[in-house]
């Protein structure tokens, strides 16, 4: 069974490459338009805020937490750039303050997670409320769109198709899977995810690893909004509403657990493109927004259902429990 | 605890109990304090929040939350959640909408039933989904989400129904008072009761406590998981759609996007109300107080005139605070606990 | 067997693959009304794969169940559960949220009008039930926070309330002391002579030889033999187990005690323990001895940081812990091998390998990145000295049978090479054969220079490996009993409070 579910994880990632690259195929052969250096770019930049914040995502529920507030703080933030940049100040100095900010806000849902031991679920609902209602208490609902030419085209530039920011993603992407998969702190997260008290008693030091999780969480959002807010210059309380389900949908595409301990990010990302470039085909191919998230729904649901119809099938002709028996036991 | 042994079982026993039924008691009475000090300081500082009509005005806006928490507190028990709920209402709501006005003949109790049916319908296929496919139910019901709400969209295709559409006998009932109480409420106070009467007294209400508690275990004692938690979504999906009957009555005029992004008030309310998130344990009946509560900030804020654009933090805020509070208490109990045992033993 | 009725519930050439591990192989069992059998066989021999076949959970591959001769299928617990099998399966299935009678009743509480659930009656009969096993359980008590040994006295009342006709009993002592054995034979004999069969599983083999009339034993999942107890001795069986002859149990090498490592100084953690001091010097095994629940478990998690204390002090050679951090500890050269292997010790979907290396994670290091070799080379090492019984290392541990996984704990501990070793029931579930093996390990640590403290709830282990035995009783250290005089009785007594033998 383990060494079939590890074979499976890596048969995971590569149906969703193999997807990746049949609808990307399809798309380039079928949708006008699609196979363009432009809308290439138009499609890497897109997700770009999706797969910054899908990063830390992954990490935060590799270690059986969420974080449903990513949303809300990258509105937090962009409305704290709005604002310093009304006030007068340099954007240099701006933008670190952003990313303090950021962390601020995931430090608070990490204090609450790990020192009071609140379920992460309810805490981020009640800050994705708090930081979204920050955000408009100190930007209102005006937008501010007079923002430097210098960053506004620097996050829409591109090096050849590829634009700028993506090379960014890139950068972070590798450190990312490389902590995750090939370093002691990337252990530790597995192993608290999948079983804390036993984590615990092996000397992890899992509270403070939770904690940080956070706070990279809190801090990825608001450099996510730097992104979001030069690209459609404007800086707005309201940005990004609604991307948290888009980011944790993409990390479950990716075939992360929600229960913790088993994902992997090269899944993940190959999930964040999968998800765009759907997106962008079926709007070039003129499909309504709304169908959109019908497809989104849909792609969700059926690459999770798919190897476990073959599991059902199995079942009818094997043993009937097993595959039920793993859950963890709770006591 | 081998070591209480020695007292007579009798004692140890009754204490025992009191103490359990102590604690839960407490978990829903904080919430009951919270309520309370809302209300007074809201009304000590404008007494027409007291008023029967703004009370009566709160009763139903939390009516709907309440009726949907009802149902997502089912689920969570077995350890699942319904992140679709608020797709559920709004293509409900739509749905009976648009028959309505298309059909003006029609009963209205058809209507109603149609609605429920149709939530039914999409609770079953979270059900298939999570019991029998075994998909983990927050990938699940996000992808529900996601669907349903587009199969909404793409029936009303850019359409609204207006309250002149349909018939005054259908949209009374969102405001209709029977004894000074609006119907809708006590529609939420009947199945609120019903179902927390289930879930005490019924074994399949105990069996979905179990299958929370600890899932593998509850394959072991023979219970019929997939049945359960098959059920639990379904009666979920059921109270989504009646809420989208009611929504329709309420407000009249509803188009595809009707509650969206109510899914986390209802879980917020679910969590308010002392229900585990990871399940295994909680009620109905402090997830409808829970929904109460919420509601009650929100027309507690408008009342005090507080800023709009602030309400949204202090909302988020109070959530917090109220789930900070719940904990601290539940660790109190359980200090006090422990020294009380140690006692015991000596 | 013509003129005897068939067996109850029997096995006719049942085979079980998982993957490629063959866990049965042909195996053949009877049970018949009015007899305990006894399953005998090492880790990961197949006998707890056997149990879920009889309960449902598995359904062979290939071979028949026959049920009063006739043949069934199980499609499921609740099937083998109808027929009249009740099972205590080897790892608790509690349901932490729910009261202990409810944990008892679930899915058949008593009823009353409208299908509600009488609780008073559900209440009085859980009552009932720990009053015939004797144990002073609260049923009223929710399951969460009951130690290892409530936990399996309430799966025990559980598989007794069901009136079964098979009562299939997968190590059930493998977490009580003496007493509540006693008492747990004591009802199973009774239902025995009420025409109930038994099967029961332990690794203890004087267990066996007290409480079973035959003996079917396995070997690597195949049948080995079957024996009337009266007719065997217990080196027979150890032999049936094992394939070979076995060397002594407790191979106790006499070590001479060093300078101090381990100090505890009036230790106390409200309403859990008080004032323990005590001190373990390098070279020697001290037992920690005393009833389940006596506080043992809580002064090793106090020692090792798990949990804090609110007074008091413990060194490690020499210098201060600080609390409540395992990793400071650690730092120090403690090491605790805790006593829930598959919640404390494990993580159950990591493979063996991370698993050994989980608590070692900076030894297997090159620069910043894990090194899969190291990590591999250091788990192929111990897993070679423990012998365990492994296809292969990258295998997640929930595969592994519960001794060979006990195993796993231990050598992830071991490969630390700590200065202070602490063991909470080292042997629990581990059989015959690597019970010496660990012990001979325990003691090889104390001869090079490791201090140990022992936990342990199995007197003769206590009494064959310690160099002293500190007794507990009700949260305080109440004896120091030093090799030479250390026996069942005094041991027993201080433990208990009755009889002489107080500090
Ligand atoms: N679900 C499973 N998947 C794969 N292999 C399994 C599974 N369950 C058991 N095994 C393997 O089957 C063999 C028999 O295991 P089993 O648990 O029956 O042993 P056991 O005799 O009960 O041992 P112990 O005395 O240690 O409890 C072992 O090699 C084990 O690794
Ligand atoms: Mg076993």
């Amino acid at each position: 069974m383990p060494a079939d579910r590890f074979s499976l994880l890596r048969r995971w990632e590569g149906l969703i490459l193999i997807l990746l690259v049949a609808v990307t195929t399809w798309a380039s052969l079928g949708v006008d338009g699609f196979a363009n250096s432009s809308n290439v770019s138009f499609l890497l930049l897109d997700v770009t805020e999706i797969a910054l914040m899908a990063l830390t995502m992954t990490l935060v529920i590799v270690a059986a937490e969420i974080d449903l507030s990513v949303a809300s703080t990258l509105g937090l933030s962009c409305a704290v750039l709005g604002w310093l940049w009304n006030a007068g100040l340099p954007i240099e100095a701006i933008m670190p303050i952003c990313l303090v900010a950021g962390a601020l806000c995931g430090a608070l849902n990490g204090f609450l997670v790990t020192r009071l031991g609140l379920p992460s679920l309810a805490v981020t609902i009640g800050t994705f409320a708090l930081y979204r209602g920050l955000a408009y208490v100190i930007l209102g609902d005006q937008a501010v769109a007079d923002l430097p030419p210098a960053y506004t085209s620097l996050a829409t530039a591109t090096l050849g198709p590829i634009p700028v920011v993506t090379l960014l993603v890139a950068v972070l992407a590798v450190l990312f899977v490389v902590i995750l998969h090939a370093t002691a702190l990337g252990r530790a997260i597995v192993a608290l995810g999948s079983n804390e008290e036993a984590a615990y008693f092996a000397g992890i030091r899992v509270k403070r690893i939770r904690f940080w999780l956070f706070v990279a969480s809190g801090a990825m959002a608001a450099l996510a909004s730097l992104v979001f807010t030069f690209r459609y210059a404007s800086a707005r309380a309201d940005n990004g509403g609604g991307l948290e389900l888009a980011v944790i949908a993409a990390v479950l595409l990716g075939g992360v657990s929600i229960f913790g301990g088993r994902g992997t990010l090269p899944g993940v990302l190959a999930a964040v493109l999968l998800l765009g470039v759907v997106r962008n085909a079926l709007i070039l191919a003129d499909v309504a927004n709304e169908v959109l998230n019908f497809v989104t729904g849909l792609l969700l649901v059926a690459s999770v259902l798919a190897p476990n119809l073959g599991a059902v099938w199995r079942r009818r002709t094997s043993p009937p429990l097993e595959g039920s028996l793993e859950g963890k036991s709770a006591l | 605890m081998t070591i209480t042994a020695k007292r007579p079982g009798a004692t140890l026993r009754d204490s025992g109990r009191g103490l359990v039924e102590r604690v839960a008691r407490v978990r829903e009475l904080g919430i009951v304090v919270a309520l309370a000090v809302l209300f007074g300081v809201t009304g000590a500082v404008n007494p027409e929040f007291l008023g029967l009509d703004s009370l009566r005005d709160i009763l139903l806006n939390s009516a709907i939350i309440a009726m949907l928490a009802v149902g997502q507190t089912l689920v969570v028990i077995t350890r699942n959640v319904d992140l679709s709920v608020s797709s559920v209402v709004g293509l409900s709501a739509f749905g009976g909408a648009l028959v309505l006005a298309d059909n003006p003949g029609l009963p209205i109790v058809v209507v109603i039933a149609g609605c429920v049916l149709l939530g039914a319908a999409c609770g079953a296929i979270n059900g298939l989904l999570v019991g029998a496919a075994k998909v983990p139910a927050l990938v699940a019901t996000l992808g529900t989400l996601y669907a349903f709400r587009g199969i909404d969209y793409a029936w009303a295709g850019g359409r609204q129904v207006n309250a002149a559409d349909m018939p005054d006998s259908f949209l009374s009932l969102g405001s209709r008072p029977v004894l000074g109480v609006p119907l809708l409420a006590l529609a939420a106070i009947a199945v609120l009761l019903a179902v927390g009467w289930m879930l005490r007294n019924l074994r399949s209400g105990r069996e979905l406590y179990a299958i929370g508690s600890n899932p593998a275990a509850a394959v072991l004692a023979g219970i019929p998981v997939r049945k359960r938690v098959i059920t639990a979504f379904v009666a979920s999906g059921a109270l989504a759609g009646l809420a989208g009957a009611m929504w329709a009555a309420r407000f009249g005029t509803v188009d595809a996007a009707a509650a969206t992004g109510k899914e986390l008030d209802v879980i917020a309310a679910v969590v308010v109300g002392g229900v585990a998130i990871f399940g295994g344990s909680g009620t109905v009946y402090g997830a409808a107080l829970g929904a109460l509560l919420l509601t009650g900030i929100s027309s507690a804020l408008a009342v005090l005139r507080v800023d709009a654009l602030a309400q949204t933090a202090i909302n988020g805020a109070l959530i917090i605070a109220a789930i900070v509070l719940d904990r601290l208490l539940a660790l109190r109990v359980a200090a006090a606990l422990r020294r009380r045992r140690y006692r015991d033993a000596r | 067997m013509a003129d005897s009725p068939p067996p109850v519930l029997a096995l006719r050439e049942v085979s079980k693959s998982f993957g490629a591990v063959r866990a049965l192989r042909e195996v053949s069992l009877s049970l018949i009304a009015g007899e305990a059998l006894a399953l005998a066989g090492e880790n990961g021999a197949g006998k707890s794969t056997l149990v879920k076949i009889l309960s449902g959970v598995h359904r062979p591959d290939a071979g028949r169940l026959l049920l009063d001769g006739e043949p069934v299928e199980f499609h499921g617990p609740a099937d083998a559960q109808a027929a009249g099998v009740a099972v205590i399966y080897q790892e608790p299935t509690l349901f932490p949220d729910l009261t202990v009678a409810e944990n008892i009743f679930m899915g058949r509480q008593p009823r009353g009008r409208l299908g509600r659930i009488d609780r008073r009656a559900m209440r009085a009969q859980a009552a009932a039930l720990f009053t015939r096993l004797g144990v002073p359980l609260d049923p009223e008590q929710p399951a969460r926070g009951l130690s290892i040994a409530d936990q399996q006295l309430v799966e025990i009342a559980k598989a007794l309330s069901r009136d079964a006709r098979v009562l299939i009993m997968d190590e059930p002592t493998a977490a009580l002391s003496g007493n509540e054995v006693t008492r747990l034979f004591g009802v199973a004999r009774s239902l025995r002579e009420q025409g109930c069969a038994v099967l029961f599983i332990s690794h203890r083999l004087d267990e066996i030889f007290d409480l079973c009339q035959r003996v079917t034993t396995l070997r690597d999942g195949g049948h080995v033999a079957d024996d009337r107890i009266a007719d065997i001795i217990p080196d027979d069986l150890v032999r049936r187990m094992v394939g070979r002859e076995l060397g002594a149990l407790f191979p106790k090498q006499d070590a001479v005690p060093g300078e101090v490592a381990l100090q505890v100084r009036r230790l106390t953690r409200e309403g859990v323990f008080t004032d323990v001091s005590f001190e373990v010097r390098r070279g020697e095994i001290v037992a920690l001895a005393g009833l389940v629940g006596a506080g043992r478990s809580e002064v090793a998690r106090a020692v090792f940081g798990v949990d804090r204390w609110d007074a008091g002090s413990v060194q490690v050679g020499g210098r201060a812990l600080r609390p409540g951090s395992p990793a400071a500890s650690m730092a120090l050269g403690l090491a605790l091998v805790p006593e829930d292997r598959r919640q404390q010790g494990l993580v159950m979907e990591l493979s063996i390998e991370r698993n050994i290396a989980l608590a070692g994670l900076a030894e297997v290091r090159h620069g910043p990145l894990i090194s899969r070799a190291a990590e591999r080379v250091r788990a192929a090492d111990w897993a070679q000295r423990l012998q365990l019984r492994h296809r292969s290392l990258a295998d997640a541990v929930d595969v592994l049978s519960g001794g060979n996984q006990q195993k796993v704990v231990l050598a992830k501990w071991l490969a630390r090479q700590p200065s202070v070793l602490i063991v909470d029931e080292p042997t629990r579930g581990i059989d015959v054969a690597t019970k010496a093996e660990v012990h001979r390990l325990l003691s090889e640590l104390a001869v090079g220079g490791i201090a140990v403290l022992m936990i342990s709830s199995e007197l003769p282990e206590v009494l064959g490996m310690a160099d002293r035995v500190l007794v507990m009783r009700e949260g305080r250290l109440v004896a120091e009993i030093p090799r030479g005089t250390a026996t069942e009785e005094t041991v027993m007594a201080a433990a208990t409070g009755i009889g002489g033998g107080g500090a």
